[in-house]
């Protein structure tokens, strides 16, 4: 059994190392290379529009949606999917901006992009507030007087928000934005290091995790604790990502390509799918040797476990080796829905979240057995992909009046924009 | 009424039907909370226990706990109360100790502190340690957490106390406020190094909440439910004692 996670956790570095030795190979091409421009890469649009969906589905109550999540199938879940996606496009975009532009505009582009995804989260923290406050008013189970002291936040405020606008208090489910705003803070960085060497930054990137693990590296909250997700670990999906984008996955095609992968990575997701099926039925646990157990567990999210990070890369693997380019069905009108999410993540995103919370409110004031969790997760889902398709009509038809040189502008900005 | 508790209902009467008809011996429940054995069961053993009351001494339980260990101001109806009442039931020839310490807003860290002195004092065969509530509220890293939980226990047994940990309550109106999963998780870890039968509180009440004998969105005002609540807990974690200790069987006959 050992043997099964350890040759994983190796290959993901021996990959990366072969992908170093191509490079220096081919030092002599330029350090990165950008897809050709025009064409939308509409597998990226349609996995970040499922990540959301499953992110919205993970932050209500358990119910039956919650058992199509990826989560519950392996180490990895929707969270690694969005960061690296995000990443993946935020280079894509600015990237070609700082090589047209210059690292000055292009920074000044990423900027804006940052105060927009700060607004949201404020926005976000508004509405999160509302909710508590009417829940701290009404409720009153003395089952819960403990848990209930969670709201004593509200007897002051002025510390509070202050620190929710110093991204150091977040409420539950409200971690992603803050992650989100930091690794696109660096991206101007990022970016110009990969212009320099792209891979010289991927090894950066993995030498930052690995410090962090080895130094406890973390960023403080208010009023006590940490950063649930950890920048310092989680940048390297991100800039895993950008890398990726850069010309990193045609350089690793060959890679990808190779039986070999193929079967590690289709042992692992089965060796973590068996691992997460005896959490779920505790009966098959004797299963499991102590030995492992105690060497694999707890696996963190906050630092993005080596587990889940590889978990990940299998799956990214195999849906790139068997989701073509030009898959047909991208084109496909029952995939258009995630497609469209995807494609207006940050709005979709907030979105979510809030509707999240009204679903939670809902819930509980509504009261509901298992039908009515499950209608709430697929009212959440049809008014994102409703609202993602507003926001389509408004950037195709609404807004066709402006000038033609300001719509390239936004044009390009948007969709950087829903990175 | 809602839309499927009809259902629901009818099923948990089902249930509860075949559960007293296999279980006749125990006196009629109040309320329909059976727990399904997979959530009482487990690998670990409590050898202290076993040899006191085979030994006929008298068996003495300490509880350490937060305010979910109590209900406020009716402490006789909490969950440790029932646990000593159930206790005595089944093993009635074994004189029942049980003691409670109250934490009250305390991590486990600050929790470990006072904890060798609570040991040296009472003497305990059993510690039955519920924690992490306070820790997800302050959201104490979970790998300090994970430490102090970890310190704790080992102190416990090093003071030949056999340990009990119980998690957090499941509670989900307040679920996008306090995130639980990680000190489950990691109380689940230090339970398994430490080969000590965790009693899976969380589970448990959230199998209620979803099998409907409760339901725990309700903003219900008095202390009825808590008390109920309370009783359930209180039983489950006797059976889960005594299945622990091996002792279910041999006193069944």
């Amino acid at each position: 059994m050992s043997s099964i996670a350890d040759p994983v956790a190796g290959t993901s570095r021996s990959d990366a190392k072969a992908g170093d030795a191509k490079a220096a190979a081919a030092s002599s091409v330029p350090a990165i290379a950008l897809p050709v421009a025009g064409e939308r890469e509409l597998r990226l649009d349609l996995f970040r529009g499922m990540a959301l969906w499953l992110i919205f589905i993970d932050h209500l109550p358990t119910n039956i949606l919650t058992w199509f999540t990826i989560r519950n199938y392996g180490f990895s879940d929707a969270t690694e999917i969005f960061i690296f996606i995000s990443g993946y496009t935020a280079a894509f975009v600015y990237g070609r901006a700082m090589l047209e532009a210059g690292f000055v505009v292009a920074t000044a582009r990423i900027m804006r992009r940052v105060w927009q995804i700060y607004v949201a989260h404020v926005f976000l923290f508004t509405i999160f507030l509302a909710e508590i406050s009417y829940v701290a008013t009404r409720f009153e189970n003395p089952l819960y007087s403990e848990e209930m002291g969670i709201m004593d936040f509200l007897k002051q405020p002025d510390v509070t928000i202050v620190q929710a606008l110093l991204l150091r208090f977040r409420p539950v489910n409200m971690d992603v934005l803050p992650l989100y705003i930091v690794l696109m803070l660096f991206l101007p960085i990022i970016l110009w290091l990969m212009k320099w060497r792209a891979d010289v930054t991927l090894g950066l990137s993995m030498l930052l995790y690995a410090l962090t693990w080895h130094f406890d590296w973390y960023l403080t909250a208010y009023p006590s604790g940490f950063w649930i997700f950890n920048p310092f670990c989680w940048q390297l999906l991100f800039v895993f990502g950008a890398w990726c984008a850069l010309g990193g996955a045609q350089r690793m095609s060959r890679i990808l390509s190779s039986p070999v992968t193929l079967w590690i990575c289709v042992a692992y997701l089965l060796a973590a799918f068996f691992v997460t099926l005896t959490w779920h039925i505790p009966q098959l646990s004797f299963l499991m040797p102590k030995r492992i157990e105690q060497w694999m567990y707890p696996i963190t999210k906050t630092d993005l476990d080596v587990l889940r990070f590889a978990h990940f890369l299998a799956l990214a693997a195999l849906t790139v080796r068997f989701l073509p380019k030009d898959w047909s069905g991208l084109k496909s009108r029952w995939l258009r829905p995630l497609i469209l999410c995807g494609q207006h993540s940050l709005e979709i995103f907030c979105l979510g979240v809030f509707l999240a919370f009204a679903g939670h409110f809902v819930l509980a004031e509504v009261g509901g057995g298992a039908l009515t969790h499950a209608l709430v997760s697929l009212a959440g889902i049809l008014i994102m992909w409703g609202m993602a398709w507003v926001i389509s009509w408004y950037k195709h038809s609404a807004d066709k009046g402006a000038s033609k040189t300001k719509n390239t502008a936004i044009n390009a900005d948007m969709t950087g924009g829903s990175a | 009424m809602r839309p499927g508790s009809g259902s629901v209902l009818v099923l948990t009467l089902l249930a509860g039907l075949a559960a007293a008809g296999l279980a006749r011996a125990q006196d009629a429940a109040p309320q329909a909370c059976e727990v399904p054995p997979y959530l009482l069961s487990t690998e670990s053993t409590l050898p202290k226990v076993a040899e006191a009351v085979k030994n006929a001494r008298p068996l003495t339980v300490l509880v350490v706990g937060s305010r979910s260990s109590t209900i406020l101001s009716s402490e006789n109806s909490a969950y440790p109360a029932r646990l000593q009442a159930a206790l005595k039931e089944k093993l009635p020839s074994t004189p029942i100790n049980l003691s409670v310490e109250l934490q009250t807003g305390k991590t486990a860290e600050e929790v470990d502190v006072g904890l060798i002195k609570l040991v040296e004092a009472k003497r305990p065969t059993l510690v039955i340690w519920q924690t992490g509530t306070v820790d997800a509220m302050r959201s104490v890293d979970p790998d300090d957490f994970r430490g102090a939980v970890d310190e704790g226990v080992a102190a416990l047994q090093n003071a030949g106390a056999d340990v009990v940990l119980v998690n957090l309550q499941y509670s989900p109106r307040t679920e996008t406020m306090i995130s639980a999963p990680p000190y489950l998780d990691n109380m689940r870890v230090v339970a398994q190094q430490h080969n000590v039968p965790l009693f899976d509180r969380f589970a448990i009440m959230r199998h209620w909440n979803d099998a409907g004998d409760f339901d725990l969105f309700s903003t219900f005002h008095g202390t009825d439910m808590a008390k109920r609540v309370h009783a359930c807990l209180g039983r489950a974690l006797s059976k889960f004692v005594l299945d622990a200790a091996r002792l279910d069987q041999a006193q069944q006959n």
